[in-house]
């Protein structure tokens, strides 16, 4: 059937691209590399650089050219591997750092933005090349600058690795010692989902097929637009106007997974429909939640309209997509959202409010930059609180902290690009090393026993 | 027939149809639908058209006519209409 013209609509359509910030924010083709097992890490890196050379080619030109037909952005080209604990098990060096740079030099090859999947499964205990890798991550990921990395610490079905949790505070410590912005390419998840298309934690699955493509949108600028129409309206309208705008963003990224999907001749995987926000004026989550009716994102109240905001970009996808997967709902990143550094600067917004909106929103404590004398053990203990969240709501949680070394609350990091810019947070000051110290497991929730 | 939409903005001035219309027909466009209105002075066109005679690939009629219409201040921007279709159409 064809399009019978309607100038309105096409209106529509243009203004949300060129004044709304709508764009498609990734194209993530997952690639397979458990066939690249080799027992020398050179030899592993070799076979890694080929493959991914060879079956990404045509990403970037396919990407672009999708781009200028159809008149809507791709911002990001990029790739996800499987985790890299998995291809390199049986390689018999210490150091799996050559691994990562010949994944940034496919990365350059490609013309990528980023490539993610220097990561481990380890939420009930290490393989040693679990430990090999997680080890590796502050050369690998300071060394390189496309490459990211995330390691799973826990799980509703597993509990979570207390001695994971132990040794992630110190990676995040060492990579920021080295290098801030290394950590703002490494997530610590809990329940980590196979075919998430978003950097930093993207990875490409076990059960995931050879090759796919995943498409992740964005557009909070959309929705935000939508709102400022709806003021003085029930709460009912609001979340109905969120589901018809989340609809129509998601109809378009459909459209643009299943055209990169035919031209690549690679699968369809899923559309993730996440709320990803940029640190561009008019494209904020936080400004969102202001015109729902906060006066600054964090007071009382943010966790409500967070969690209305998440259910109805949810419900209004859900129907846009054939296969809806990833994180799937509203991300809530400090640095790279306009209006969350704004509130967390005047000191509206907490890293407890935060905490809380992460039991309602899809991920979790996301580039918060902390005060550089924070030790291992207190981000440990971050860690661990927020995958207690994850791990007793059933959903995916997930910390990308940023110690910034030489830096205290009041000052600010920039990252740049993307990543943005963030004020350095405070901390509790109570220690929790004794907790941390004691390693374990700690037990899976009863609800997790559901056969 | 392969379809899509031009859409044309600029600050209203005599000619800018006339202008628009004769480069597709210099591409082998033909115009399917047509419409057009003042938004205060700006002026916005917008065409269904189909490519299907069009010598050019799609990538570069897209360049073309955006050198073109700059050379009258005018934006014009073809889009494959498919986009408009998913996005409007269940």
């Amino acid at each position: 059937m064809s399009y019978l013209m309607n100038s309105s609509e096409i209106l529509q359509t243009i203004q949300m691209i060129d004044q709304q910030h709508l764009d498609v924010r990734t194209v993530t083709m997952g690639v397979s590399l458990l066939d690249c097992a080799d027992t020398s890490v050179e030899r592993c890196a070799e076979k890694i650089y080929d493959k991914l050379c060879l079956k990404a080619e045509q990403l970037v030109p396919v990407a672009c050219g999708i781009e200028q037909e159809f008149g809507i952005p791709i911002v990001n080209k990029r790739v996800s591997v499987s985790p890299i604990a998995l291809v390199a098990a049986s390689c018999t060096d210490e150091d799996y750092t050559p691994i990562a740079l010949a994944m940034d030099r496919a990365a350059r090859q490609l013309g990528i933005d980023f490539i993610g999947g220097f990561s481990a499964l380890a939420q009930k205990g290490f393989t040693e090349s679990d430990i090999r890798l997680i080890r590796s991550l502050p050369q690998a990921l300071t060394g390189t600058s496309l490459v990211c990395g995330s390691v799973n610490v826990g799980s509703t079905k597993a509990g979570i690795n207390m001695d994971a949790v132990g040794i992630m505070g110190k990676i995040i410590r060492a990579t920021a010692e080295i290098d801030p912005i290394g950590c703002a390419k490494l997530v610590v998840f809990c329940n980590a989902v196979e075919d998430n298309p978003f950097m930093a934690g993207a990875f490409h699955g076990v059960g995931e097929p050879e090759c796919v493509i995943n498409v992740g949108v964005s557009g909070p600028g959309v929705v935000a637009h939508a709102l400022k129409a709806c003021k003085g309206e029930k709460i009912d309208t609001v979340a109905e106007t969120i589901k018809r705008t989340a609809f129509k963003i998601t109809r378009m990224g459909q459209l643009v997974a299943q055209e990169a999907s035919r031209r690549l001749d690679v699968p369809f995987g899923v559309v993730d429909l996440s709320l990803a926000p940029t640190p561009a004026i008019g494209d904020s989550v936080a400004e969102i939640l202001e015109l729902i009716g906060l006066e600054r994102c964090g007071t009382h109240g943010t966790t409500a309209a967070l969690a209305l905001l998440n259910d109805a970009v949810k419900k209004g996808g859900v129907m846009a997509s054939s296969h809806v997967g990833g994180l799937s709902g509203a991300f809530i990143p400090v640095s790279e959202d306009a209006g969350m550094i704004r509130a967390a600067e005047e000191g509206a917004l907490t890293i407890d409010k935060l905490e809380a909106m992460t039991c309602v929103c899809s991920v979790g404590l996301d580039m918060i930059a902390v005060p550089g004398s924070t030790t291992a053990d207190v981000l440990s203990a971050i860690i661990a609180d927020e995958a207690a969240i994850g791990m007793v709501n059933n959903k995916t949680t997930a910390v990308r902290l940023i110690p910034a070394i030489g830096k205290d609350v009041g000052d600010r990091v920039d990252f740049g690009g993307l990543l943005g810019s963030a004020p350095v947070m405070p901390l509790h000051e109570g220690s929790a090393g004794e907790f941390i110290s004691r390693g374990g497991r700690i037990p899976a929730p009863l609800h997790s026993l559901r056969n | 027939m392969k379809k899509a939409i031009v859409s044309v903005f600029a600050r209203d001035a005599r000619g800018i149809t006339a202008y628009v219309t004769a480069l597709l027909a210099q591409q082998e466009i033909n115009i399917l639908d047509i419409s057009q209105t003042l938004m205060q002075e700006y002026f916005a066109m917008i065409m269904l058209v189909d490519l299907e005679a069009c010598p050019l690939p799609f990538h570069e009629l897209a360049e073309w006519l955006q050198e073109k219409g700059a050379e009258r201040a005018l934006d014009i921007h073809i889009q494959r209409e498919e986009i408009f279709e998913a996005m409007h159409r269940i």
